[in-house]
């Protein structure tokens, strides 16, 4: 379903994404509705259409590297070749550069796929953290399916650059807080700096819809004496609004409901905010219920109890590495989490969920594999890379483009000082679509927001 | 295979588990001794009464010392963690379980974390399974910029978790401290310096001598006497005093500079300002916690001989007094001299420091940025917190004589994939199972063909 979309959703794009749409055919741009749950402007054109064009890169051989493509594999003093935005071929040392190519040396380091983090706030809860750019709850209505996170987003965010460079973040999923049953849209951005949201957003990436269940809305609305303020109370809003939107018939133009259909619709994508495991187990039925699919369940500490259910549903589970305790709901998060979903076959997505927490993707990771091998459970490191890359560019439905250093995927790419899963390597070069956007060696290669200008210690190490 | 080696040499000494103080030696092990030196490898420690012996290289084990084969295993200090909350509370969000925080309290500096601290708690045994052995704990200012004396603790499985009781005050200024003094910095330095002046005056008529904390040589056991400052007085105070009694008793060892004051700040301007306090209150024992734009003053801080327990990795500007944050900070300021310890309040729980500590190292191999080396990153996470606590020489490090708080980890303890082994606090072996660890064995499969998981216990 989602390749479907995926082609579709190329289209608006054709012209700037070339690459990634090449490989699933491209059609007229006019010619196909965009599979998003929302009718076409009157421009004719997908409203608040992505305007990202990559930037002008050089092709480049990284050569000497020990190289995890993300899709799990793994090859030693391996090449890796880009060019025009995509990614050319990726072997061992017997893999020839062509002519043209600038050679960058990765003995004695290591590339990744850019890092995807699917749980990220940047932009909708950007710094400085002050009052008046508190954007990312509409606590007004437990449920706000009409809101779109892109509409909060501020592209100054000065956190976007600190993920670039500290955390070799390519892509990610901005999502609206947590505070409603049904927060609204997500957007999925290219990690690249812009003036406007539409400048980042990812070209053919569907939407998501960010879901909540637990303590979050049951406390914010049961606090002001309305429904809901019990967990039964959390379902039953759901399950009435899941019912009028499938009554919904299209003819006068409904925000919310037209999110709702697109859901229903499989056109967009459920990321669902919750903790407890029989929680999560009661949310799975309900999507069958009201015929919708969870792709994720985000901030999932309690995935471990239940990595049956979610291997048979084939609903990710994307988790911090160890946070715990700081609400009843996380008081039995444990730091095997990740590895023992894993171990039942379900599938693991690291995420952050924050402005810090974002710049260190590659060692929460590698906290997780490491708790898992202390009970027994040994993952390999490039199966613990695709928890960062493909798993996470898998549950935002951008996988056909990213996540993986394929033949055809766009060339975001990491070169790192040092092996990822380890503390001590940072990110020495950053490119998105083969364009370099971080560079340790150069200064002048290091985003600054409009905000930092003027500022102490503007464009320092960060 | 290097917790093997070091399982195996255990087992067959046969070592219990029990709480009591044993000899014991590591051999062959890698030794960080926390002290800002580097690791040494083929080293051997030797703990006897509780203390360490001796470590180093080329020693011998001394007869009837039984010695575990430590190769592939780290030896370390144990972690000392300030400023953290632990034992102050259970769930976060639960209000009823968590004492980190008194936003209606009538008091303030009076505040003491001592009777408060559960032994019990989960983050307690979490953080000692983190190799985290003593730790400094505090409430964080709530119903005033003032927020109460807090306590040093160790992790260690018994009843008696208070190394010292009302060790420090916490005062917030900058942004937060401007918050609960009204809304503003002006008014925050009015009610500080009001505070203060009012403790001054009080300590004199009622001849509070005011050693609130004198650290105990060593350990009695009994090194909880009464607060003597909060017995009866018949002091006269004036009408216009704004402080209560106990609150201007609590800060008369704060003004005389027997009780260490630690400033909560984070803007340059802002630290140059507390600095700036001595020239009226010239015994004030400083330290600040934050400073994130600490390396724009680094030379005055160093110069004050003011240390700092600074956030390791904030470098964002997340409020209007972090414009300047860089992960650097730490660098740029031991560079400069200053005595910096990391503050494991400023990650999400105090497990993650080797993690931050590491973090410091890594900034090493970038480009233009002030990292730490990996001696003096352990350090302020062991000896240089200890030593800001006001613990006695040898604190946090491995020389001979000091406190016999060990570590043992699978590999290098700053690495995301190490952990701690075996945890002795005291010279005493610690329990690492916790509620987390329960869970995970509990769940390590989910067959529930016999019975439900409950059974599985």
């Amino acid at each position: 379903m989602i390749r479907t979309i995926r082609s579709a959703l190329c289209i608006g794009a054709a012209s700037l994404m070339l690459g990634a749409c090449a490989s699933t055919g491209t059609a007229d741009p006019d010619s196909a509705p965009a599979a998003t749950g929302t009718p076409l402007g009157d421009d004719g054109a997908a409203p608040f259409g992505s305007t990202y064009n990559r930037y002008p890169g050089a092709p480049t051989a990284l050569v000497g590297a020990t190289i995890y493509d993300g899709a799990g594999g793994e090859i030693r003093g391996g090449t890796v070749l880009f060019a025009d935005g995509e990614i050319v071929g990726i072997g061992d040392a017997s893999l020839a550069v062509p002519d043209g190519y600038s050679r960058v040396d990765g003995s004695g380091k290591f590339v990744t796929p850019g890092i995807i983090d699917i749980h990220s706030h940047l932009g909708d809860y950007p710094s400085p953290s002050v009052q008046a750019h508190s954007d990312g709850n509409e606590a007004t209505s437990p449920t706000t399916p009409e809101v779109w996170a892109e509409h909060s987003v501020w592209p100054q965010d000065p956190g976007f650059w600190r993920a670039l460079a500290n955390g070799g973040i390519t892509a990610l999923q901005i999502l609206p807080g947590s505070a409603n049953l049904m927060g609204g849209r997500s957007v999925t951005l290219k990690n690249v700096p812009s003036r406007t949201v539409q400048g980042m957003k990812f070209p053919g990436a569907p939407y998501g819809f960010k879901m909540a269940c637990g303590e979050n809305p049951k406390r914010v609305y049961g606090g002001r004496g309305r429904a809901p303020s019990t967990r039964m109370g959390n379902f039953a809003v759901n399950r009435q609004t899941w019912l009028d939107a499938k009554a919904y018939d299209g003819k006068k133009r409904d925000l919310g409901k037209e999110t709702l259909k697109g859901v229903l619709d499989g056109e967009i994508l459920v990321h669902n905010h919750c903790y407890r495991a029989d929680e999560m187990a009661l949310v799975m039925d309900m999507a069958k219920e009201m015929g919708y699919r969870v792709t994720a369940f985000h901030h999932a500490v309690e995935s471990y109890k239940i990595g049956d259910l979610l291997r048979e549903n084939d609903v990710c589970s994307a988790v911090w590495a160890d946070w715990y305790g700081f609400k009843m709901e996380a008081y039995d998060g444990i730091p095997e989490n990740a590895a023992l979903i894993h171990n039942q076959g379900a599938c693991v997505v690291i995420h952050s969920d924050s402005a810090n927490g974002i710049q260190r993707l590659n060692q929460e990771a590698a906290k997780a594999q490491a708790a898992g091998r202390r009970l027994g459970i040994d993952i390999a490191d490039h199966e613990v890379i695709k928890w960062i890359t493909l798993n996470a560019a898998k549950a935002m439905g951008i996988d056909d483009q990213t996540g993986s250093l394929e033949r055809g995927k766009m060339a975001d790419v990491v070169l790192w000082n040092g092996d990822p899963l380890s503390v001590y390597s940072r990110p020495e070069k950053v490119w998105v679509d083969g364009a370099l956007l971080y560079d340790a060696n150069d200064p002048k290669r290091r985003p600054v927001s409009d905000f930092e200008l003027g500022q102490p210690g503007e464009g320092d190490v960060k | 295979m290097i917790r093997h080696t070091l399982m195996a040499a255990i087992a067959t000494l046969g070592f219990a588990t029990s709480a009591a103080t044993q000899d014991f030696a590591i051999t062959n092990a890698t030794l960080a001794t926390g002290d800002g030196s580097d690791p040494i490898e083929g080293a051997t420690i030797v703990v006897r009464n509780g203390r360490v012996a001796d470590a180093g290289t080329g020693l011998s084990v001394p007869a009837g010392v039984p010695a575990m084969d430590g190769t592939g295993a780290w030896v370390t200090p144990g972690l000392f963690a300030t400023v953290t909350d632990l034992g102050l509370w259970d769930v976060g969000a639960v209000s009823e379980s968590n004492d980190s925080r008194a936003d209606d309290s009538p008091f303030s500096a009076a505040l003491d974390v001592s009777p408060a601290i559960n032994p019990q708690s989960q983050h307690v045994k979490i953080s000692r399974a983190g190799g985290i052995t003593r730790a400094a704990v505090a409430t964080m200012p709530s119903s005033s910029i003032f927020g109460g004396q807090g306590a040093i603790i160790d992790t260690g499985d018994d009843a008696d978790p208070i190394v010292r009781a009302r060790a420090f005050q916490v005062v917030a200024l900058g942004e937060g401290g401007a918050r609960r003094a009204g809304g503003s910095r002006v008014s925050a330095h009015a009610l500080f310096r009001n505070a203060l002046r009012e403790a001054r005056q009080y300590g004199t008529d009622s001849r509070i001598t005011g050693t609130a904390s004198r650290p105990p040589e060593q350990r009695s056991g009994d090194d909880l006497p009464l607060d003597l400052r909060l017995v009866d007085n018949q002091t006269q105070r004036g009408d216009d005093v704004l402080l209560s009694r106990f609150d201007a008793a609590a800060l008369v060892p704060v003004v005389n500079g027997s009780q260490k004051l630690y400033v909560m700040v984070e803007r340059a301007a802002d630290i140059r300002a507390v600095l700036a306090l001595r020239d009226e209150f010239p015994q004030l024992d400083l330290v600040l916690v934050g400073a994130s734009e600490g390396w724009l003053v680094a030379g005055d801080i160093a110069a004050a001989g003011v240390p700092v327990i600074a956030d390791a990795l904030d470098d964002l500007p997340g409020s209007f007094e972090e414009l300047g944050a860089t992960q650097s900070n730490v660098g740029r300021m031991v560079r400069a001299g200053v005595k910096v310890a990391l503050n494991a309040s400023a990650m999400e729980q105090p497990r993650y420091l080797p993690q931050f500590a590491g973090n410091l190292v890594a900034l090493s191999n970038v480009p233009g940025a002030a990292g730490l080396s990996w001696g003096q990153a352990f350090a302020a996470i062991s000896s240089v917190p200890a030593q800001i606590s006001g613990m006695s020489a040898g604190a946090g490090t491995l020389t001979a004589g000091a406190m016999g708080d060990i570590v043992v980890w699978d590999g290098d303890p700053l690495e995301v994939s190490s952990t701690p082994v075996k945890v002795y606090i005291d010279g005493i072996e610690q329990p690492l199972t916790n509620h987390q660890t329960r869970l995970a064995q509990r769940y390590r499969d989910l067959d529930e063909s016999d019975l439900p998981k409950a059974y599985d216990w």
